[in-house]
């Protein structure tokens, strides 16, 4: 099967691989009908994340129909059409239990502090992911759903990440009723999040990125008010005057390990891999939010320690609230949400792009060419 | 100033600048307030018993066969009942990545710098390998630096409607300084074995 394939940071290639395997008898093989390239993923791609190996396939957003199944394998036959949470989970250990389903302890034998995901290096587990023809779903009975007949195959495939991590997003926000919240990137997860905030009641939202064109989308997609942090010698000062000096109730960063800060914060963070990321997003965010207010974290870092202002958010007696989105827990809502015509996620995807050129793919979204903002993966098999 | 414009911070309550009213926003925002109570919002990570069936019919999930001599995190009692199996530890890297999941735990900065080093010494053995495969990496290719054609690759770097022109200028900095570094070391040690 073809399948994209990391040569090392900024560089990878589609190579014929071996098509996946029942490994374990609650494993599915399934044949994927669209995948997507996440935020996350350039983290990988950028070399960030630890224990990220030469030959693995990348990514934790993909649909697809049921090809074989593992013996033990009860909730789904070939020929179910399926979508997948980026999460790997086994449904019943001590964190599973409690519903914390992205982190789960019983798939990831690499790393404690996090479940497993898809295509997400090592540290995640060793999973391959979507962004091929073919991929193994582990314990396959807990994470896909058969994909319901009324929803569209794009809105279910950014259900299997990006949407359902901006709602989780505007949740951990606690958000009450004309709160103003404010949202670091207009990527994706960003324009979900500023989408889910309204559904919550917020009074106010507003999407700080420094391109324009994803500004644009904020405003139009998710009727956000907009700030240009290019545009301002010091962002969390306009963030201030713009709220009566207050600050906002929630922020939520969805922008994670590589943020655009200062010189030593692009060296030591995103090119030294001296730590999990540039925190420059988070650090905005805890001097942005008013004191006892919420920070919600949705940007993916690194496991290496970050300098993040933690005297501030102690200061400011803030609540950080953060976690990877149990995606799964919901769907039952966001059915409700799209049948209701609240959300189209489709709508924010630019670009949808053969497997075969996927190398470019990455580097347009890298790079935000094009007026790229979600680009989706098609895969050939048939 | 005039106890007026004082700013909101600064007092008990005040209209918030720019507050629209529900029926305003619900007129606007399609879906506004939905969601509104906080008891009703599906899946915020708070531990919670009381939940659908997940569809697990295990109480402990069957053992993947091929988890002896894997590496683990030290946090972890065994290798998980499920895992992956994409690229198991190989080479001088494998070598350097078992060290740091043998002797090091998740807390500590060690573990993670070295399967960074792991990662970087990967790299450097699978362009060797490929080459010896006759299939070498192609590196221009494998950037997917073609995409830019059509794209306005100048406009777009000149007009900084593109994230990466801000580090574009020390990557080859970045890039090549281990490489040079290792280079004087190594050229170092020969001189110093061939005296």
């Amino acid at each position: 099967m073809k399948a994209m394939t990391y040569r090392g940071p900024y560089r990878i290639r589609v190579e014929e691989k071996d098509i996946p395997r029942i490994e374990h008898p609650g494993d599915a093989i399934v044949r994927v009908t669209l995948a997507a390239i996440c935020g996350s993923d350039l983290h990988l791609y950028h070399g960030l994340m630890p224990d990220t190996r030469v030959g693995m396939t990348f990514g934790h957003e993909f649909i697809g129909v049921v090809q074989e199944v593992g013996p033990d394998v009860r909730n789904l036959k070939v020929g179910d059409r399926v979508m997948v949470p980026f999460n790997i989970y086994c449904g019943t250990c001590w964190f599973c239990a409690r519903g914390l389903y992205s982190n789960c302890h019983n798939v990831n034998p690499n790393a404690t502090a996090v479940g497993g995901i898809y295509g997400y290096s090592h540290t995640c587990g060793g999973y391959d992911g979507g962004q091929a023809e073919f991929v193994r779903v582990p314990l396959a009975d807990v994470g896909p759903q058969v994909i319901p007949d009324d929803i569209d195959e794009t809105d279910a495939l950014l259900m299997t990440d990006a949407l359902s991590t901006g709602y989780f997003g505007a949740q951990l926000g606690d958000i009450v009723a004309g709160d103003t919240v404010v949202v670091l990137g207009a990527g994706p997860v960003g324009l979900f999040a500023a989408k889910s905030a309204w559904l919550m009641g917020a009074g106010r939202v507003i999407v700080i990125d420094q391109l324009e064109y994803r500004l644009a989308k904020a405003r139009e997609f998710a009727h956000a008010e907009t700030l240009n942090f290019a545009e301002y010698d010091d962002i969390v000062v306009e963030l201030k005057k713009q709220t009566d000096y207050l600050g906002a109730d929630v922020v939520i960063d969805a922008v994670g390990a590589e943020a655009d800060g200062n010189l030593i914060q692009q060296v030591t963070a995103t090119k030294l891999k001296m730590q999990g990321g540039s925190p420059v997003a988070l650090n905005w965010a805890i001097d942005g939010v008013r004191k006892g207010g919420t920070v919600s974290v949705l940007g993916a870092y690194g496991p290496i320690f970050s300098a993040v202002k933690f005297g501030d958010a102690m200061n400011k007696g803030l609540t950080l609230r953060m976690n990877q989105a149990p995606v799964k827990r919901q769907w039952p809502r966001l059915f409700e949400h799209i049948r209701a015509g609240y959300l189209k996620p489709s709508d924010i995807v630019t670009h949808r792009i053969p497997l075969d050129d996927i190398a470019e793919g990455y580097h347009l979204f890298s790079a935000k060419l094009d007026g790229c903002i979600k680009a989706v993966v098609v895969p050939s098999a048939n | 100033m005039s106890e007026e414009d004082v700013p909101l911070a600064y007092v008990a309550d005040k209209p918030r600048p720019g507050a629209e009213s529900p029926d305003e926003l619900r007129r606007r925002i399609p879906g506004w307030g939905a969601d509104l109570d906080p008891a009703d919002r599906p899946s915020v990570p708070r531990l919670d018993r009381d939940l659908p069936d997940t569809g697990a019919h295990w109480t402990f999930p069957a053992r993947q066969p091929g988890g002896e001599g894997r590496e683990r995190s030290i946090e972890h009692a065994f290798v998980t009942p499920v895992f992956g199996t994409v690229a198991p530890l190989r080479g001088l890297s494998g070598v350097v990545r078992r060290f740091a999941y043998s002797r090091f735990s998740e807390g500590r900065a060690a573990h993670w710098l070295l399967l960074v080093l792991g990662d970087r010494v990967d790299v450097a053995e699978s362009r060797v390998e490929a080459i010896l495969r006759g299939r070498p990496d192609r590196l221009i290719a494998e950037t997917g630096i073609g995409a830019e054609k059509g794209v306005h690759p100048v406009a777009s770097r000149l007009r900084s409607t593109r994230s990466d022109t801000h580090h574009t200028w020390m990557d080859p900095f970045v890039v090549s300084a281990p490489w040079i570094a290792a280079a004087v070391v190594g050229w170092r040690i020969v001189r110093r074995v061939r005296r």
